[in-house]
């Protein structure tokens, strides 16, 4: 049978983020040949519509309202409720990113409805599709799918391919929702993320352990991860040493990852650190310890100190860059 | 103040994991509490030093559980309460857990709930909100910083790595990110202590919950290992030939960049 599924749009930095062109091709499959309807909730999100829809989605739902400027799940609640009740859709799809994780199973609560979050990977289409996800931080994966009803999931990051762009059309309308009682008041929002690009979408990552040795050991690092691109990662090792925030660490405690390009530079690998990385398509180890636990997971490795081959490697880029 | 802890019993983050039979066997294994269950429980109890009250942690699982709720006692929590859905109960996920957390908390008047964001098993941080909800309280996830002020609360929340600064009222849940504290290691008078400190053993039957009423709505139909990595090419020579040998490799094998 073929779906209606809706998808949640999010915008970063004055942009639609990749997630969200993932997560309408996720819905694409969810739908089985069914209809794919983009949802913009903000202050001023009509004009990403269009993009929606070169995209992939069928049409485009826009809910606009002062309140909604900064994301709370109160507003953002009650904006999403409102385009379930007007669409009854048998499939949802949200980015698994800050908002989505914070959202989601507020919907799913609402709605009594399973949700399945973090999927890679989907299997089969319409009421066959079958969600693949990482459990125990990537040391394993699980199917798993939607006993009944609804079809509720978060896709992760830098997993699912998007759609090709191309000029399609589609009908952008808005809906006009009353957002009352909003119990969270943002105050201020700190950039703490370097260069503005998210470690959970970053195609290629510089992540630094133990062996980066200070705050200023980093430097190197971002200097790489801004000439690709990307951003910069740490260990556990290295944040409870502090030479970095916590919001950096990847690992089962910490973030999951899986870049194009993984770098790690003075990380020994310990499991717990492997198993927040080791489905990057691509990764790079470099160690002065030859038998260090990273080697066993890195396409390529070298064996030299980071503070000498970072530098050198960034060069090197440049030359053919 | 009225404080409570959602806790989990999870596999020791060095554990290496082996499927039989179709499920992770956890013969043998170490548990622990989820990590980020432990900066809750920590929270909970430096807010109830300084604000009076007590805590109590909570948790859903079997027998085995108990441990885990020890160590929580130990830490310095007040009281435990362990929903023992053994005999009742094959097939959870996070529909079922939420629905009897909600349940045995919905008659409690909480002042404040903290969770973990996460577990580091299951790994997806439906439970916390979703309880919230069913409760009709508010929610704020992955938080950093909590102060409290009569009925006001003043939040750091993590959002993808930038730090956001909120206020809101209680009554409150809270999932806690990592950096929020330092959780205290029981000390051996606390641990002596945990063992006379109450701990109430609940089933579905207690809080009317019928098994039709938690019936999962999702299903895992298979779990796997992922295919094993292989180790792949040390490379050689001086380091600044491994270093052009790399990035051609990246550009022309690998073609990641």
């Amino acid at each position: 049978m073929s779906k209606k599924v809706l998808v949640l749009g999010e915008t970063r930095e004055g942009a639609l983020r990749n997630v969200t062109f993932e997560a309408i091709a996720a819905a694409k499959k969810i739908s089985g040949g069914g209809e794919v309807v983009g949802v913009l909730i903000g202050d001023s999100v009509a004009d990403f519509g269009a993009e929606l829809v070169n995209y992939g989605a069928d049409r485009v739902i826009t809910v606009e309202h002062p309140h909604l400027k900064s994301y709370t799940s109160d507003g953002y609640g009650q904006a999403f409720m409102a385009v379930i009740e007007q669409e009854s859709p048998e499939g949802i799809v949200f980015g698994h990113t800050a908002v989505g994780k914070d959202l989601s199973p507020k919907i799913a609560s609402k709605l009594q409805s399973g949700l399945i979050s973090d999927v890679t990977n989907i299997e089969g289409e319409g009421d066959d599709a079958v969600f693949v996800r990482p459990i125990y931080s990537g040391k394993a994966f699980e199917k798993v799918k939607s006993k009944e009803g609804l079809s509720f999931i978060t896709v992760r990051p830098n997993n699912i391919p998007p759609l090709a762009k191309e000029e399609r059309s589609g009908d952008v309308s808005s809906l006009s929702v009353d957002i009352t009682n909003l119990r969270t008041i943002i105050k201020d929002v700190v950039r703490k993320s370097a260069e503005g690009v998210d470690l959970s979408e970053a195609k290629v990552i510089v992540a630094g352990g133990r062996g980066v040795k200070s705050t200023e050991g980093f430097e190197p690092l971002q200097e790489l991860a801004n000439l690709l691109g990307g951003a910069v990662g740490a260990s556990r090792g290295a944040c409870d040493a502090d030479y970095c925030d916590y919001s950096l660490q990847i690992g089962q405690t910490g973030k999951v990852v899986t870049p194009d390009l993984y770098i790690a530079a003075g990380i020994s690998g310990a499991i717990q650190h492997l198993a927040g990385m080791s489905n990057s398509k691509v990764i790079v180890a470099i160690n002065k310890d030859p038998e260090a636990n990273i080697f066993k997971v890195a396409d390529y490795g070298i064996v030299g100190d980071l503070f000498e081959v970072i530098p050198m490697l960034t060069e090197e880029f440049k030359k053919v860059m | 103040m009225n404080i409570y802890v959602l806790v989990k019993r999870t596999f020791d983050t060095e554990e290496k994991l082996v499927i039989s039979g179709g499920k992770i066997q956890d013969d043998g294994a170490e548990f622990i509490i989820n990590p980020y269950d432990e900066y809750a429980i920590e929270e909970a109890i430096t807010v109830r030093d300084e604000h009076g009250g007590e805590v109590t942690v909570i948790t859903i699982g079997g027998e085995e559980a108990e441990k885990q709720l020890r160590t929580a006692l130990a830490m310095g929590a007040d009281k435990a309460v362990l929903i023992n859905t053994e005999d009742d109960l094959e097939e959870m996920d996070e529909f079922t857990t939420s629905y009897i957390l909600a349940e045995y908390l919905k008659d409690k008047d909480a002042d404040l709930i903290l969770a973990g964001n996460v577990a580091i098993d299951g790994g997806s941080g439906q439970v916390g909100p979703r309880v919230a909800d069913l409760l009709g309280i508010n929610y704020v996830t992955t938080i950093t910083s909590l102060k409290i002020d009569g009925t006001t609360a003043t939040i750091v929340r993590d959002i993808e790595g930038d730090a956001e600064e909120l206020e809101t009222s209680l009554p409150l849940l809270v999932t806690a990110q990592q950096g929020l504290n330092e959780p205290r290691y029981p000390s051996l008078p606390g641990i002596m202590k945990a063992k006379k400190k109450p701990l109430e053993e609940l089933e579905l039957d207690d809080l009317d919950i019928e098994e039709d009423d938690v019936e999962a709505k999702t299903e895992t139909i298979e779990i796997y290992l992922p295919p094993k990595k292989e180790a792949g090419r040390v490379l050689e020579g001086d380091i600044s030939a491994q270093v052009s040998e790399l990035v051609g490799l990246l550009r022309n094998e690998a073609k990641v960049i």
